[in-house]
């Protein structure tokens, strides 16, 4: 009976979603056209040929991957929200992760999907009515959030956000955590051509990295306790 | 109609947008609130997931409006608003907008003045982060499928798949945060600036639960992330003047 329920509701939120989902994508994809016509200009061919051919390859190729990471993390409310608000490593991920672990519920359950919603919905709300407020009082902001005293402080956001977040997790699964630890060590000390700008590439790296080693570890009975 | 960077229709269709974008999210919320009541799920846990997910988003997105000022310098005010407040991050947009400046000759440093131009870059930042937005309509309810199957095969698996997957993550990110310790071999110490954040976040996170363990503080398990989060970002600005 309760999985008929927990599948209704995951139905409706897949279909709701996926609702949502067509018309912003839609709306977002529009709103450049709209522009143009305002304005009665066309882009300019050439800069924007080789700007496309500049970014776009990398990141829908890093697109593909992650959306295949996040998903099987963040569920589905938390995807459709997601994927469409963006920040997701930075800052929804890490949201729903950590209200997941206080809640004690699994990303797999349909408690873990509502926590795991909830938590989203609320950090995009949070994060959007902020910018709202930062936008309308820009100009006597901009020399706070512009100071060079500030300015470590919001370089070292993912160093900050991440020390928390790996005490937690490493903490509780320590043996499976020590060889994707020491392969992005490795990897990210051992090669110079490897730098904090690749970091996008390589959480899937990771993620599948782990996940076979998960995999033999559990074969083998070496994540019993 | 003549153009400008921060053009008042810019800011009308945005915050058009952008409401749409919001009402997403609500719409959202107030599903998973109603169910969450139906399965029984306790209001306290309900309550504490709101608050310290409200907490925990203010610093992150305060340097996202960092971003906005960053990027306003070259596109106004209007176009960094929608790209930060949707799909994307700062860097990405960073990337997206200096590629096409770059193509389009365009002095990095002054603002935009030529409606071409601005449309040429707006295109390159919409279209170059569209893919996930496109497909995940179409293959979330595929993936999560596999998944839910997956764990009504082994349970057990599943918890450690998960567990996994997070792991994965945390680990490319602490790769990151060691990507340029080899710098201090050279004498350039800078590179060590995000390891000692990285462990003094972990220091206070460590210390937030064993205050609620041993002294029973049960609501500071609420804030530790945002705790441990703000207190490394603070702790970044001394380290930096002293290693920077």
């Amino acid at each position: 009976m309760s999985n008929k329920k927990e599948l209704s509701y995951l139905e409706s939120v897949h279909r709701d979603g996926r609702i949502w989902g067509i018309i912003l994508c839609c709306a977002i994809l529009i709103f450049p056209i709209i522009v143009c016509l305002i304005f009665g200009v066309f882009p300019k061919w050439q800069p924007l040929a080789q700007g496309l051919l500049a970014t776009l390859p990398m990141y829908w190729a890093v697109g593909f991957i992650e959306i295949f990471t996040y998903v099987p993390m963040l569920g589905a409310g938390g995807t459709y929200l997601s994927f469409v608000t963006g920040n997701i490593s930075n800052l929804k991920l890490p949201c729903a992760v950590d209200a997941m672990e206080r809640a004690g519920v699994k990303a797999s359950s349909e408690e873990g999907e509502i926590i795991s919603t909830i938590s989203i919905a609320v950090s995009s709300i949070v994060t959007t009515i902020i910018i709202i407020i930062g936008v309308i009082f820009l100009i006597p902001l901009s020399p706070i959030l512009d100071s060079e005293i500030l300015k470590p402080a919001f370089e070292n956001i993912l160093p900050a956000l991440f020390g928390g977040l790996a005490v937690v997790f490493i903490s509780k699964n320590v043996k499976l955590s020590i060889a994707p630890i020491v392969l992005m060590l490795s990897l990210f000390i051992g090669i110079d051509a490897l730098t904090k700008n690749e970091v996008g590439i390589m959480v899937p790296v990771g993620v599948v990295f782990t996940l076979v080693v998960a995999r033999i570890m559990y074969k083998k009975g070496w994540l019993d306790k | 109609m003549d153009f400008s960077v921060n053009s008042w229709i810019l800011f009308v269709l945005i915050g058009i947008l952008i409401s749409a974008v919001l009402g997403q999210s609500i719409y959202f919320l107030v599903r998973a609130l109603k169910r969450a009541k139906v399965i029984g799920i306790k209001t306290e846990t309900i309550k504490s997931t709101i608050i310290s997910s409200a907490v925990f988003t203010i610093a992150p997105a305060i340097a996202v409006l960092v971003g906005v000022v960053a990027l306003s310098k070259t596109l106004g005010i209007a176009l960094p608003w929608l790209r930060l407040s949707i799909i994307g991050s700062l860097s990405y947009e960073t990337i997206a907008s200096s590629n096409t400046i770059q193509a389009l000759g365009l002095d990095k440093g002054s603002t935009i003045s030529n409606a071409a131009d601005y449309v040429t870059v707006l295109w390159v930042m919409t279209l170059s982060i569209a893919l996930g937005l496109i497909l995940v309509p179409f293959l979330t309810k595929k993936i999560q499928g596999g998944m839910t199957k997956m764990g009504l095969k082994d349970k057990k698996w599943s918890e450690i798949f998960n567990n996994a997957m997070f792991l994965g993550m945390i680990s490319a990110f602490l790769g990151y945060v060691f990507s340029d310790v080899k710098s201090a071999f050279n004498g350039e110490y800078e590179g060590l600036i995000p390891v000692f954040v990285m462990l003094a976040s972990a220091v206070i996170m460590a210390i937030c639960g064993l205050l609620a363990t041993k002294l029973k503080m049960r609501w500071l398990t609420d804030y530790a992330l945002p705790i441990s989060l703000i207190s490394g970002m603070g702790i970044a600005i001394p380290v930096t003047s002293w290693l920077g």
